[in-house]
């Protein structure tokens, strides 16, 4: 389903030229305002119709195989840490409405600068110890997996 | 052209292409080398980059040690059984051992987790995939990585590596241009982790017109991790392992929660089961080794993925077509008609839209299923990608040079895409396999081994000459003509990219031939593929977008000519239902229980081919059930 940018709602602000991951999404110079300039490698992937600050963006369903007539649309709220969609079916019958959280920490409070945690032990730097581990790994005091511990060894040849 | 040359010098760790892969290097590079420079490209912006821009909503590899559900052997063993044996089980291993330590970091990050109420563990969807709210997946992780990176070029479309001229097969950083500005820009570093994507859009689509672009595996996947790696002339593996999807017609909507949480079905069009019958005699090509549909049935040993696109594939040639997935039944519980559509808003919000475009209620309705075209790519279920060292722990010595996850190319390494051998990574293990290669890349530049690299000016001028060429020739030939895309001087990249799909198709084992071919084929197909690789020296971009389009579609190229090597070395054929030689449609244990290994000259362009051997985990990984079986004399 391709992307196409509403005329009236557009502000021409760019943010969907930022965000589009095939970079598709560009600035027409004589109406400075978006539109998608490569239909055919739109993935539909709705980066630029949830980065749209005025809902400008939508979707047509691809011309070869999606009658017209639908619409799926969003609403991605990063400080409420949810986002809404509204799914309509082309012949009306369905009108489905689903909320779901994107995230439950505040955005980007919860990741650590690694610059500022206690520098690795010579020990860890020499294990095959990864940053938090092994604790992350079970979450308690176990060690890491290795071929000794679990009884294991490698061998050349055909096994099943 | 006046486009600026910009210089990032005294890097130590370069990450080339930051999805999942390479935020996990970026993040953890950091905690390894908190003075060293640690710089990202990538060509889009990495808050939604890579084949997880779109979210997902299950993470696919997470063992659940902490839960007390699977040791990392088990994972090795599942990933064996699926790909038929031909996996790097070293690396399965290492990256199963470390995965959880991602996942549980994620969830702390703030990634939503669904949780099994009644035991309080992570929800489980299959045995080896949790269920998550993961549309911010990416943004979350990207911002782990921005936390750790000192800088950030987004929009710099990398297209060659650097190469060190003091000392022969070492890199040296990597250059490329800004996909805004067009400014060229050299980055010269100690070492380079690549983790850029595997390859969509290399096979002839399903999809035609507008809809090019629904493809399985994200479009803007250019097989930029092989076309880097090879043209730097590092090694390859299983590249002949590409991948097709069973999958919702037309739009892709994944499948894999439909099968294992909602537990849904398939069935032809007449409503039958239809995947037995085809059994006996796959039986007989494969061997009861790899298929034994009553062990199976008895046991959790799973019936590989390629195995059961076959049964469809017969299915519908034998004209019982289409096969259907029996939503009908599961979709009458309100709460699982609800997970069925989060699945798709969350990762694949086109099957959405198709089914509102085509009023397919699935509460009412059976969809559709297809077997997509084929995919290159090492992190699903198959494992594509560059030949690197595993841990010192684990690897054998043919599988160990020094560094974990490094390639061939001394300072050069790999993760997610770009490292080969390692399926069923998915997004955890790609981002985890970031991690390992980011240690090993610090250790590395630690013990010396990124002393004295030189760069010459010439190198650096040449590349830049040869990244621009395509704007020259469109400058230089476009007045010829009138007006419109056709000239006799020059292809555009989307005519290039039509022809390129349409050779893999039909030479190569597409879907056009029903996934078929032969060495009889492959020498045609290579013969015109060199052609093409003439042509593409005269590839025009009217802009810098196309551009863009240009060299992605030179990785692309690079990438389908390693798949051709690949596919005409291995003379068998391992995985019915991702493809077939004519010549050889039987799976050979005696000859080919190996994986194998290529090389592509810088130089010459010429490649050549070997086989390394297969190491498997032994000792306690046997399922239980199973080794009763075989007491019974099953095997």
């Amino acid at each position: 389903m391709p992307t196409f940018v509403y005329m009236t709602r557009c502000d021409g602000c760019g943010q969907c030229v930022d965000i589009c991951p095939s970079d598709i999404m560009h600035i027409d110079k004589s109406l400075r305002r978006a539109y998608n300039i490569e239909p055919n490698m739109c993935w539909e992937c709705y980066s630029c119709v949830k980065a749209c600050p005025h809902h400008a963006i939508d979707v047509r369903g691809y011309a070869d195989f999606a009658p017209l007539g639908h619409s799926v649309r969003v609403h991605r709220d990063e400080e409420k840490g949810v986002i809404a969609w509204h799914i309509k079916f082309r012949n009306g019958k369905k009108d489905l409405e689903l909320l779901a959280p994107i995230t439950t920490k505040p955005w980007g409070t919860a990741i650590p600068k690694l610059a500022e945690v206690a520098a690795p032990s010579k020990d860890m730097v020499n294990s095959q110890l990864l940053f938090n581990e092994p604790k992350y790994v079970r979450m308690d005091n176990g060690g890491l997996n290795t071929l000794q511990s679990n009884g294991l060894s490698l061998k050349e040849g055909v096994y099943y | 052209m006046g486009y600026k040359t910009i210089v990032e010098d005294n890097i130590d760790i370069l990450v080339a292409g930051a999805g999942l892969g390479g935020t996990g290097a970026a993040f953890e590079a950091r905690y390894w080398g908190k003075n060293k420079k640690i710089v990202i490209a990538e060509k889009a912006n990495i808050d939604r980059s890579g084949a997880v821009a779109q979210g997902l909503y299950a993470i696919n590899c997470y063992m659940g040690t902490r839960f007390g559900e699977n040791k990392p052997e088990d994972h090795v063993r599942y990933a064996r059984i699926d790909l038929m044996g031909m996996v790097r089980e070293d690396l399965a291993f290492d990256m199963a051992r470390h995965v959880d330590s991602a996942v549980h970091q994620f969830e702390e990050w703030g990634l939503p987790i669904m949780r099994n109420e009644k035991t309080g563990a992570y929800l489980r969807e299959g045995r080896w995939q949790i269920m998550i709210h993961g549309e911010s997946y990416k943004p979350i992780v990207a911002e782990a990585a921005k936390k750790s990176a000192d800088k950030v070029y987004n929009r710099v479309c990398l297209t060659h590596l650097l190469m060190d001229e003091a000392k022969e097969n070492r890199v040296a950083g990597a250059v490329g241009f800004n996909v805004r500005t067009g400014n060229y820009h050299v980055f010269k570093a100690k070492t380079v982790i690549c983790g850029a994507g595997g390859a969509s859009n290399i096979f002839k689509p399903r999809s035609v017109g507008e809809g090019a672009g629904r493809v399985w595996y994200a479009p803007w996947s250019s097989g930029s991790a092989y076309g880097l790696m090879i043209g730097a002339g590092a090694k390859m593996t299983q590249m002949e392992n590409r991948i097709v999807l069973a999958r919702f017609k037309d739009g892709y909507g994944p499948v894999g929660a439909y099968f294992l949480h909602l537990k849904t079905y398939t069935q032809n069009a007449y409503g039958e089961e239809y995947e037995s019958k085809w059994f006996p005699e796959l039986q007989k090509m494969v061997g009861k080794e790899y298929l034994d549909p009553e062990a199976s049935h008895r046991t959790h040993r799973p019936i590989p993925t390629c195995l059961r696109n076959h049964a469809i594939i017969c299915e519908v040639n034998a004209g019982r077509g289409p096969i259907h997935m029996v939503t009908m039944e599961a979709f009458q519980d309100p709460h699982l008609e609800e997970i069925g559509w989060h699945n798709f808003l969350g990762m694949t919000v086109g099957q959405a839209v198709l089914w509102a475009s085509t009023d397919v209620d699935p509460k009412y309705e059976n969809p559709e299923l297809t077997t997509s075209e084929p995919y290159v790519m090492g992190s699903h279920a198959t494992g594509c990608g560059a030949w690197v060292s595993g841990p010192e722990d684990v690897s054998p010595p043919e599988y160990f040079w020094g560094y974990n996850r490094m390639t061939t190319v001394e300072g050069l390494f790999g993760c997610g895409d770009a490292a080969g051998g390692t399926p069923h990574a998915f997004s955890s293990g790609s981002f985890t396999e970031g991690r390992l290669a980011a240690k090993a890349a610090c250790k590395y530049i630690d013990d010396g081994k990124a002393e004295g690299i030189r760069v010459s000016d010439e190198q650096i001028q040449r590349r830049k000459k040869e990244i621009y060429k395509p704007l020259e020739t469109y400058q230089v030939y476009s007045n010829e003509v009138v007006a419109g895309s056709v000239n006799p001087n020059f292809i555009n990249p989307r005519q290039g990219l039509d022809r390129l799909q349409k050779l893999m198709d039909e030479y190569c084992g597409g879907f056009g031939v029903n996934y078929m071919t032969n060495d009889k084929l492959l020498n045609i197909g290579l013969k015109k593929m060199a052609i093409l690789g003439e042509d593409l020296e005269n590839v025009a971009a009217s802009d810098i977008h196309e551009l863009l389009r240009a060299w992605e579609l030179k990785h692309r190229f690079l990438t389908s000519e390693a798949v051709f090597q690949h596919t005409l070395f291995r003379k068998e054929t391992r995985w019915p239902g991702y493809y077939y030689r004519g010549d050889a449609m039987k799976l050979d244990d005696t000859n080919w229980h190996v994986l194998t290994v290529s090389r592509r000259d810088p130089k010459t362009g010429e490649y050549t081919m070997e086989k390394a051997p297969l190491y498997h985990l032994v000792g306690d990984i046997e399922d239980k059930d199973l080794a009763k079986l075989k007491a019974e004399g099953h095997h």
